[in-house]
């Protein structure tokens, strides 16, 4: 079925994953590699948001922002070592979602798409004017990962620790998904007043919702102060809102593995088309649109890939546009020749 | 014993009056039927027995306890279930799917547990499975729980909608125009469906414009008519009282 050719896609491609660092590739090559598992990352905590519940999100870069910026305060100003600065971020996402949502979850999903955005233009603003936070120049110095007698410095390293947090995350995301959470997300997501009769708390789970990508988003955002070294406001703003946004609509909505190819899309595309220079960023919307446009429900959605229902779906288009070939000749008083 | 009751239930929309102090009682165990002209207030009476309308006068008591304020969700976790005249299951989850979102306030899922995947936990959940699939096959579904609702026809859509409402263990259970717009075939295994609920035990109140279909199931029946309550009774009472003959039997088979 569907969903077992999904899976053993994505296993193949988690193999081919987990030897990359063997094959020899460049700092270059796996540095995108880093950034785009990164970008897994945060897709995997905005898929419980936007993907499960169906609420928009435009502000997601601010709890990446707590996590860096709380491990980056508690390592660099207070020694602390990496691993036990991620229940404080956490702690502080945690807060941050709470602190938000409470008093927008009521809202129409419009109206939350810029409360969200305001939160991440805020946290931005912060972490850019507060002293403590390093200001615009942000914060350096941030020591390595540690873990047992084991120090992580190398770009190889950093990719098999995203590697192990990605399929960590995905575990997750799976086992929810099938729960009595999972299963209220989705009710929610489509249909609120439906959900309801169900005996659903709808606004409470919107803000468990938004609380579970909280906790996602703050994790990446601790263990990519350590492996950037440094971190400054730039990396936290609208641009990687929309870019986490982005990768998990053209992946497909609420699908797992469609947000991974989405996040492997959005990074790499770019870097593909490096030589078209200024061009590139243009290439690139094209494309967008033209996923967009022909795959409306994702790359790999989450009714799995169906292909065979695309194929349907092709013919029915072709059938149509014999149609509507045929209505013009017969409106121009043609008869179509055989 | 009534579990159900209504008393002076009114609900104004501007100046539209859709329910004018609607009074009656329904008995444990009663299959009971609205029957009514359209706009005559037979789903807003609904939706004012589940929450989803505030009533402008007037109270609903469910065995014994006022829920004339009660949110949605704290309604559906007294045991009342509905379905809704326009058929609403979840569109892009599959059939089994539909179902399993109806057991939310059964199952008693710890974050942990659902993370470590317990062993306790797994059961429970195939436990809900299997139930779900059960309650598929329960109004003829058995063999669609894994198409995507959207892509069901329309009356298995509304058999779906019935088998989630019983995967909530309904005590009572509210039917919005069940039978309407489906086959005929479709409509007499509905009305096996609604028997055999009503069978088990469950408080069954059911809207139908079916006169014939509802004379012959129902065990009381209340007659609607511009949001008052023209008469109740049983279905041979109601039959026979000319006010109904004269207002919506008459025309019916005129
Ligand atoms: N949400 C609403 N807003 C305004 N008017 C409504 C609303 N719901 C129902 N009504 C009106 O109340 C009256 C009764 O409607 P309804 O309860 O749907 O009748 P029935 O189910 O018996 O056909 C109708 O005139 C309808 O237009
Ligand atoms: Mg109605």
């Amino acid at each position: 079925m569907a969903r077992n050719r999904s899976a053993l896609i994505a296993l193949a491609a988690l193999a081919a994953a987990a030897i990359l660092p063997e094959t020899g590739q460049g700092n270059y090559v796996m540095s995108i590699a880093v950034q785009i598992e990164i970008l897994m990352c945060l897709v995997l905590g905005l898929n419980f948001v936007v993907g499960y519940a169906g609420m928009l999100d435009l502000g997601f870069a601010a709890f990446f922002a707590i996590g860096a910026y709380m491990t980056g305060l508690l390592s660099v100003d207070l020694h602390w070592p990496i691993l036990a600065t991620i229940p404080p971020a956490v702690g502080a996402a945690l807060l941050g979602a709470v602190f938000v949502g409470l008093p927008t979850l009521r809202l129409r999903s419009d109206y939350l798409a810029v409360v969200t955005l305001g939160f991440g233009e805020i946290i931005q603003e912060v972490v850019t004017n507060l002293n403590q936070t390093g200001g615009p120049e942000g914060i350096s110095g941030i020591p390595p990962l540690r873990i047992g007698g084991l120090v992580v410095t190398t770009n190889d390293g950093y990719y098999n620790v995203f590697l192990v947090l990605v399929l960590v995350f995905v575990a997750v995301s799976f086992r929810v998904r099938h729960s009595r959470l999972g299963r209220a997300w989705l009710a929610i997501r489509e249909d609120e007043d439906t959900a309801q009769a169900m005996g659903i708390k709808v606004r409470r789970f919107k803000l468990y919702a938004y609380m579970a990508g909280s906790v996602f988003g703050s994790i990446t955002g601790s263990l990519y102060g350590s492996a950037f070294i440094a971190i400054a406001p730039p990396s936290f703003g609208f641009n990687e809102s929309l870019l986490v946004v982005m990768a998990v609509s053209i992946g497909g909505i609420g699908s797992i593995w469609g947000g991974l190819l989405g996040a492997g899309i959005v990074v790499a595309f770019p870097e593909v088309f490096r030589q078209f220079a200024q061009a590139r960023l243009l290439v690139f919307g094209v494309v967008l649109v033209l996923i967009m446009v022909l795959r409306p429900q994702g790359v790999w959605p989450e009714t799995g890939l169906g292909l065979d229902r695309a194929a349907r779906v092709v013919a029915q288009f072709r059938g149509r546009r014999g149609e509507a070939v045929a209505a013009r000749h017969r409106a121009a008083g043609v008869e179509r020749t055989p | 014993m009534s579990r159900l009751a209504v008393d002076g239930l009114s609900l104004r929309f501007g100046g539209l009056e859709a329910l004018a102090g609607i009074s009656l009682d329904i008995a444990e165990h009663a299959l009971y039927a609205v029957i009514g002209p359209n706009g005559a207030g037979k789903t807003s009476f609904f939706n004012c027995l589940t929450g989803y309308y505030r009533p402008s006068a007037g109270t609903v008591s469910l065995d014994g306890r006022d829920i004339t304020r009660m949110a949605v969700p704290d309604v559906a976790a007294l045991g009342i279930r509905r379905t809704f005249q326009n058929v609403r299951v979840f569109p892009r989850l599959s059939a089994h799917e539909n179902v399993l979102a109806g057991a939310h306030l059964r199952s008693s899922a710890s974050l942990l547990g659902t993370l470590l995947g317990t062993p306790a936990m797994r059961r429970a959940e195939r436990a809900l499975a299997d139930e779900a699939q059960r309650w598929l096959e329960y109004v003829g579904l058995a063999d669609k729980s894994r198409v995507l609702a959207a892509d069901l026809p329309y009356g298995m859509r509304k058999r779906l909608e019935v088998a989630r409402a019983l995967m909530g263990q309904p005590s009572v259970l509210l039917l919005d125009e069940p039978a309407a717009g489906v086959s005929s075939v479709e409509r007499e295994e509905l009305v096996a469906v609604i028997r055999r609920t009503w069978e088990s035990g469950v408080t069954v109140v059911m809207i139908e414009h079916d006169v014939e279909l509802v004379m012959q199931l129902a065990t009381r029946v209340a007659v609607l008519q511009r949001g008052r309550l023209l008469v109740e009774g049983s279905p041979e009472d109601v039959r026979s009282d000319q006010r109904v003959v004269d207002a919506y039997l008459g025309r019916r088979r005129g």
